[in-house]
């Protein structure tokens, strides 16, 4: 069915912290791994050990660089503040999800259970439109299976069992060394990932696509100093004074002043 | 996007099968013998060879038929609803125009009238997706009308609606290549809406999160056609405007000769491919700003 449930009882998903995130990609390929063995088909490779490797993955980690927006850096306008955020990126399980209502078969649905968006792999013919409608490019169609892959938020792990207890969240936050990735249910509002919503606040992918994702995007935390600053002039400051320097070397150290003085003087 | 052949061919194809459609279930009822003959098997031909071709597109085909089950929020379901409906429908009204008695009491202006739903169902496919502004426009559903009405009129002979609609559709598609090359500035989407993050402005990527391809760099950053676009353009105007359009005025007083008309229309989807493949090429998906690629307009 590829209507939209009115509400969901549960709203499961990640926060994912930008401050914390330190790119090492371990989340990509826990995903990969995970994913390829379990729910539905393998996520496969194309050419993987050739010259034009391609295959399908269900997270990757982009990298931007930018001026921070805080009053700080604003005002001393240092083009070495530049910050680095790494930026990892799923499906977001979006309450209004566009990719579930083209979905021509009802391959794409979105459970009222828990929220956690999915694709039916035995009615999905591969026409690929809904990875068209989601901005996030969240959705990859496998080459191999000809069916459309996507984040389950580890369905199959996140429920079963037959893991210990402390395996039964995402992969990807299971394996992140940094701790920057939480998992939890949004709707309940003293779970660990809606306090961190609280806390820090959320960056809104693309509002303006009014996807209303559930996935929560923590902003990186304002720097207490300018990164220019902490590098450059602290670094000067903690180097050792240089001794004046005795006897010959104080000849020679003078007789080069006057040289410079001097070609800078004729220069001029 | 890539340009894929299936699509051109199955937007184009079936635009002219279901234009021609509107055309004999609003005008043709009259038509008997071998000329409804003919008439039919070229629309029900270029319809189900439309609909034929969207098939190759898919990754499992086999599954198609599941793609009729959603048409109550789906419209690429609905589209398929649609169309089936609309051949269905003119099956006995073309069997009694041939063999039978003649025209059906209104059989063929229902059948008219699910052949044009069916040709803004296809449009809407494409102009309801905001993540391509370029497509989500009202002009789309505009343009696909016209296509599918002056492709219509060529392959019904109706002199004087094929020059009517070759001229709209020559003036809209201009203004939409002009209208279609702000909208992705137009929409709202940046970088910076895309992330959140810094300054506007000093966003940049420092890294892809993948050195070679993937499905959506392949699928929704295709590249190449985009720089032939004044070519293709003026293809477009030679080729599906000003040719049958040079045709169709000289034989507005009678009735267009068949062979005069089928020049005149082979004409005319060179200027359709030309065009459409640019419609395809030319769409930018909001999910390249993740990659670096900052409004081009």
């Amino acid at each position: 069915m590829t209507q939209l449930p009115a509400s969901t009882e549960r709203a499961l998903g990640l926060a994912i912290d930008l401050d914390t995130c330190v790119g090492c990609h371990a989340c990509v390929i826990a995903c990969k791994e995970w994913n390829t063995a379990n729910y539905g088909a393998p996520l496969s490779d194309q050419d993987a050990y050739g010259s034009n490797p391609v295959g399908t993955f269900l997270n990757r980690v982009h990298t931007f660089e930018y001026l921070p927006d805080d009053p700080q850096t604003l005002s001393n306008g240092d083009q070495s503040a530049f910050q680095v955020t790494h930026f990892p990126k799923s499906c977001l399980h979006c309450q209004d999800a566009p990719c579930v209502t083209v979905c021509p078969t009802g391959a794409s649905y979105k459970r009222s259970e828990d929220g956690i968006v999915l694709v039916n792999e035995e009615a999905c013919i591969g026409c690929g439109l809904c990875a068209w409608a989601c901005p996030y490019g969240a959705r990859e169609l496998d080459a191999e299976a000809g069916v459309m892959k996507k984040c389950t938020l580890c369905v199959d792990r996140i429920y079963n069992d037959n893991l210990p207890e402390i395996d039964r969240e995402p992969a990807c936050v299971r394996t992140c060394p940094a701790g920057a990735r939480h998992f939890g249910d949004f709707a309940d509002p003293e779970s660990k990932v809606s306090q961190l919503v609280r806390e820090r606040g959320s960056i809104t992918l693309m509002p303006e696509m009014e996807t209303r994702p559930v996935n929560a995007y923590l902003p990186p935390r304002p720097k207490t100093q300018a990164c220019g600053e902490t590098s450059s002039n602290q670094v000067a400051a903690k180097a050792p004074e240089q001794p004046n320097p005795q006897g010959f070397l104080a000849w020679l150290d003078g007789a080069l002043a006057k040289l410079e003085a001097g070609a800078s003087g004729s220069s001029k | 996007m890539h340009p894929a052949p299936s699509l051109i061919l199955f937007t184009s194809l079936s635009g002219l099968g279901f234009g021609l459609f509107a055309y004999l279930g609003l005008l043709g009822g009259g038509l008997t013998g071998w000329p409804a003959f003919f008439e039919y098997a070229l629309a029900y031909g270029f319809s189900s060879a439309g609909l034929l071709s969207s098939l190759f597109h898919l990754g499992n085909p086999q599954r198609a038929w599941r793609a009729l089950s959603q048409w109550r929020s789906s419209w690429l379901s609905r589209e398929g609803v649609l169309a089936l409906a609309t051949l269905l429908v003119f099956a006995p009204q073309a069997i009694s125009q041939i063999w039978g008695p003649g025209d059906l009491l209104l059989l063929g202006e229902i059948g008219a009238l699910l052949a044009l739903v069916t040709i803004g169902a296809t449009a809407m496919i494409y102009a309801q997706l905001k993540t391509v502004p370029r497509w989500h426009h009202p002009a789309v559903p505009v343009l696909f009308y016209l296509y599918a009405l002056s492709g219509g009129a060529l392959l019904f002979g109706q002199a004087i609606a094929a020059a009517l609609f070759l001229v709209l559709l020559g003036l809209v598609q201009t203004s939409y290549w002009i209208i279609g090359a702000r909208r992705f500035a137009e929409s709202g989407s940046s970088m910076h809406s895309a992330t959140g993050l810094g300054r506007t402005g000093s966003l940049r990527l420092l890294e892809r999160p993948h050195t070679g391809a993937s499905y959506l760099t392949k699928e929704m950053m295709f590249q190449v056609a985009r720089r032939r676009a004044v070519a293709l353009r003026r293809l477009f105007w030679a080729f599906g405007i000003a040719m049958p359009l040079v045709i169709v005025v000289q034989n507005l007083g009678g009735t267009m000769n068949w062979i005069v008309a089928l020049v005149a229309l082979a004409c005319h989807y060179v200027g359709v491919i030309a065009s459409r493949w640019l419609f395809y090429a030319q769409a930018e998906h909001v999910v390249s700003l993740y990659y670096g690629n900052e409004v081009s307009a």
